[in-house]
């Protein structure tokens, strides 16, 4: 803090417990920090940390169990935590603002837009209602929505959810508020939509003078918006520092090992393996005497165990809570860490498609959510799949597992013709092919204990007759994922996310299958978690020659993994490669916006931003000619919309589906790169 | 000094599960079966509803049980000398038409109550989860089939529904559980379908398929042991509904013949002295009215703590 300035937001030894019964249980332990006028602070931690805790005690919206135990939250000179009713509620939507997670419950349903917009100004402002309208529409022009005029008149349902994410933040700013707290304000959007709605809020605080409370569990759009950020770990405040410092130097083991076991996109199996954080974040309220990190860290001794470290200032500005922050720069990866061994390639095509379509028959409309897609999936290779909401990634997944039928186009397994009836009624051909579902909470059934789950797969899978065959195989299928025989015991709400997906990987492989098909398999896991999982994923491809269609949103994880990459948008294969030469150019545009989108935390370089204009089209109604012609940021003029594109080589196994010819397009993609 | 310092695009994700409200968050989700059983049962100790409706629930069951012991009378033993008595000391009720004890007939009629309705609340419930499991798991040509079928039958008032068949069947308390069953099937099978439609869309249900397993199986041990909680509130409201209905057939003239005790059949006969002899009607009725009440409140004390 520079001297003499007065912070906006002094947060003072805050203490907030979650009453549960009669148990009092610690969430927020002694938390100090500042915001300073203007300026950014993010906010970072895995889930459970407390950071919503905070974000909700600023704007005192706790719910009615937690109990603020001690500190103060100075806010205009006041405390907001002993603040009269009344005056709270001045200050909420006048002073201070929030913007939530899921714009789509934060806008009422039954309101128009513009309705909902004027209220803000009738209610602080004292408008009269034209006026009101009228203010709403200037702030819908502020928070660069096309045609305001319009959108006024919409309900929140009729809007994309970046317009509708847009409006929250044009509703939360309508008061020129002090304090602006956004708790994880892109969580639900698409990398492209994301990237758009970060880049609004950035130009936004050129205009308007508001502090921000960024608060995210993504580092790199922490590190990309905000000035400041302090590190969350159990509910403690482990590390703070200006964002480059923190991102370059952590000072802290726990920072340093959230930095490194994420996949960064440029890293790959086979030259590197993740780095997972060990153990798990204490249970909530536990009492700790030492450090809380002391268990998973690889620097804790003695002295951890029972002395909590304070906030050393380890350079200006700069403070990490740990008593050897000065050994953390030389904390080494993990014995764990070192790459896996080279990968023998079989080669042979083990999964054939060509030209899948599947559609969705509803009355009135019909969906089609895969339009012809082509590809191979060789023996032994991991297939990415990526492409934002809606692009018919699951769809696909779900018809090459058999789940749904194909509408039309043949699918090849092993050289024979299969169908999604075949794969009912053949028990080979179930066993040869699993799914790993995205969310393990609803993967596996809550009612059945593991023992249970794994062993009516081993039966049916595994076609293990006798009781006491299941039982070894079920040990031996355990220790594959990593799981303990104590966990066999248990039910999936008595795991943690990472162990309930080792379980559902465990009965996704106890047939042998030869291929799987991983459905977003860690996105809903914490990174730490994630790490972990992926290294597992690595390992048993590589024991059992298993083939992978690896469906993810986030282009690092996929690039990690895959050899060969597939990129869909709205129900078309537009892009599909070795890894290295779908995420080089030349590719194809949508495929270069999706890499621009990736919010960085390579702060020296900034890279171009590639935008993609309008909201994703429905696949009900796809654009004619290229289907990506009313969003492309290379749009040729007629030919895209008129005609649909060819699929032009690049060599290498790479094509991509476009109307511009390789050696055209790789120029100008790099030319964007200078 | 070799910092793992990010060179390249990075991104870093610290992916977390959608909700993340600390309280209800991991530490609920770690109980075992056992705990979670026992969180259960304190959650409905502390609801004021459930309890005071299961403590008149728990008396209206002991006395269906024990009204031989508690009864100060013979409940059939007719008495031409005392007819018409108002209540006293040596009948606390009064006495009926026919000189028996009304005390001694509203504790011995618990006792047919609460054999015809839970019977034919189980027999509905059965019923209804067999045919909201099926229509719910397969929906296609027979969910539609079925369920209009059912719409149309709602479309009758229940009771029209009971006295038709009744009238048709005969009297016996046989027919009465069979007809409040059968009339309960369809309202019980829609509110099990929806907790199906919800529950079939869940992942593990596509895993199970995967794995090849029966549809059977699926319905019965995948979904239903996840879909109790709902069926467990529809047999508490659908047993208030199964008491009142019993008692309306009695009044009626349809349930159970006339020496027996039960409460409906008390109001139906007694109304004819209501000017001159009240408690005849007002002791049943109050009896009938008490239990259904508790059995509401039980109903709405477990739909509370469920739902939370």
């Amino acid at each position: 803090m520079a001297v003499g300035t007065v912070p906006a937001v002094q947060i003072e030894g805050l203490r907030i417990s979650y009453r549960r019964r009669t148990k009092l249980l610690s969430v927020i332990h002694d938390l100090d920090l500042h915001i300073n006028p203007g300026e950014a602070y993010g906010l970072v931690g895995e889930s459970g940390c407390g950071k919503t805790t905070v974000a909700m005690a600023v704007m005192r919206y706790l719910p009615p169990n937690a109990v603020v135990e001690s500190g103060r939250i100075v806010f205009g000179g006041e405390n907001v935590l002993t603040l009269s009713e009344s005056h709270l509620r001045r200050w909420r939507g006048d002073r201070m603002a929030m913007v939530y997670q899921d714009p789509g419950t934060s806008l009422n349903p039954s309101m128009r837009v513009g309705a909902q917009i004027a209220e803000v100004y009738r209610h602080h402002r004292g408008m009269s209602k034209h006026e009101a309208l009228t203010a709403a529409r200037d702030m819908l022009e502020k928070v660069r929505i096309t045609d305001p005029g319009r959108i006024l008149r919409r309900y929140p349902h009729e809007l994309s959810g970046g317009q509708q994410q847009r409006v929250v933040i044009a509703m939360a700013l309508a008061t020129d508020p002090d304090l602006l707290v956004l708790d994880e304000p892109t969580t639900g959007l698409d990398a492209t939509v994301e990237a758009e709605v970060l880049d609004l809020v950035e130009q936004l605080r050129n205009e308007f003078n508001a502090s921000i409370l960024f608060i995210s569990h993504n580092l790199g759009i922490v590190a990309r918006m905000c000035e400041r950020v302090g590190v969350l770990y159990a509910g403690r405040l482990i590390e703070e520092g200006p964002a480059e410092e923190l991102f370059t130097q952590p000072r802290h083991p726990y920072t340093l090992a959230l930095l490194r076991c994420v996949p960064r996109l440029g890293m790959r199996k086979d030259t590197q393996r993740l780095d997972p954080i060990p153990g798990s974040l204490p249970p909530l309220g536990a009492e700790i005497a030492g450090c809380v990190y002391a268990d998973r860290c690889p620097i804790a001794r003695e002295r951890c165990r029972h002395e909590s470290p304070p906030l050393y200032a380890v350079n200006e500005g700069h403070g990490a809570a740990c008593h050897y922050h000065v050994e953390v720069s030389a904390i080494p990866p993990s014995a764990e860490a070192t790459p896996p061994a080279a990968r023998p390639i079989e080669g042979g095509v083990l999964l054939k498609v060509d030209d899948l379509v599947k559609t969705y028959r509803s009355a009135g409309s019909d969906l089609t959510a895969v339009a012809g897609v082509s590809f191979d999936v060789r023996w032994g290779e991991v297939f990415g799949l990526v492409g934002e909401s809606g692009s018919g990634k699951t769809s696909l997944a779900k018809t090459l597992v058999g789940l749904v039928d194909a509408t039309d186009g043949r699918i090849e397994f092993e050289g024979a013709h299969m169908s999604a009836a075949k794969q009912r009624k053949n028990r080979e051909l179930r066993r040869k092919i699993q799914m790993i579902f995205q969310n393990p909470d609803t993967a596996l059934n809550p009612r059945h204990a593991v023992r249970g789950i794994l062993r009516r797969s081993l039966k049916l899978l595994g076609n293990l007759g006798s009781r006491r065959e299941q039982e070894e195989r079920m040990l031996e299928l355990a220790s594959s994922v990593r799981l303990q025989p104590r966990h066999l015991e248990l039910r999936p709400a008595a795991l943690s996310g990472g162990l309930k997906q080792r379980v559902a990987i465990a009965s996704a492989f106890a047939g042998m299958p030869r291929l799987v098909l991983c459905d977003e398999p860690v996105s809903a896991l914490d990174v730490s978690v994630q790490a972990a999982i992926l290294n597992l994923l690595v390992d048993l491809q590589l024991e059992r020659q298993v083939s992978y269609v690896f469906i993810s949103h986030d282009l690092a994880v996929v690039h990690y993994l895959a050899d060969r990459i597939g990129v869909m948008y709205l129900g078309w294969l537009v892009d599909v490669g070795p890894a290295e030469a779908v995420f080089n150019p030349p590719h194809h545009p949508y495929t270069e916006a999706l890499l621009s989108a990736i919010p960085s935390l390579d702060l020296d370089v900034p890279r171009p931003r590639i935008k993609l204009e309008g909201p994703l089209p429905s696949p009900a109604e796809p654009p004619s000619g290229c289907r990506f012609h009313t969003r492309c940021p290379r749009y040729l003029g007629d030919v895209c919309r008129d005609e649909e594109p060819p699929w032009q080589s690049d060599g290498d196994g790479h094509v991509y589906r476009c109307h511009i010819p390789p050696d055209e397009l790789r120029e100008a993609q790099l030319a964007e790169r200078e | 000094m070799a910092i793992d310092r990010p060179d390249q695009a990075s991104v870093l994700t610290l992916h977390e599960p959608a909700s993340a409200m600390p309280p209800a968050g991991p530490l609920a989700a770690r109980l075992s079966r056992r705990e979670r059983y026992a969180e259960l049962a304190r959650a409905l100790m502390r609801s004021k509803t459930f309890v005071v409706g299961a403590l008149i629930l728990l008396f209206w069951i002991l006395d269906a049980m024990l009204w031989r012991v508690l009864a100060t009378d013979d409940p059939s033993a007719v008495d031409p000398t005392a007819t018409l008595r108002g209540p006293s000391g040596a009948h606390f009720f009064g006495t009926d038409d026919l000189g028996r004890d009304v005390f001694s007939r509203v504790l011995a009629g618990a006792e047919s109550v609460l054999t015809v309705a839970p019977a034919a609340t189980a027999l509905g419930i059965f019923g209804g989860v067999a045919v909201g499991l099926l229509t719910g798991y397969y929906r296609g040509l027979v969910d539609n089939v079925v369920m209009r079928v059912i719409d149309a039958a709602l479309a009758f008032p229940l009771i029209i529904i009971a006295v038709l068949v009744l009238a048709v069947l005969g009297r016996s308390t046989l027919n009465v559980v069979l007809v409040i069953g059968i009339v309960f099937t369809p309202l019980v099978s829609r509110t099990v379908r929806s907790a199906v439609l919800v529950e079939r869309e869940r992942e593990y249900v596509a895993a199970a398929k995967l794995r090849g397993e029966s549809g059977l199986y699926i319905m019965v041990a995948e979904i239903l042991p996840n879909i109790t909680a709902p069926i467990a509130v529809e047999a508490t409201i659908r047993l208030g509904y199964a008491i009142f209905t019993s008692a309306t057939l009695s009044f009626l003239g349809l349930g159970l013949r006339p020496p027996s005790p039960d409460w409906g059949l008390a109001v139906a006969s007694g109304r004819a002295f209501l000017q001159i002899a009240p408690w005849i009607v007002l002791f049943p009725a109050l009896a009938l009215a008490t239990l259904v009440i508790a059995v509401n409140l039980v109903a709405d004390g477990l739909k509370q703590v469920v739902e939370e």
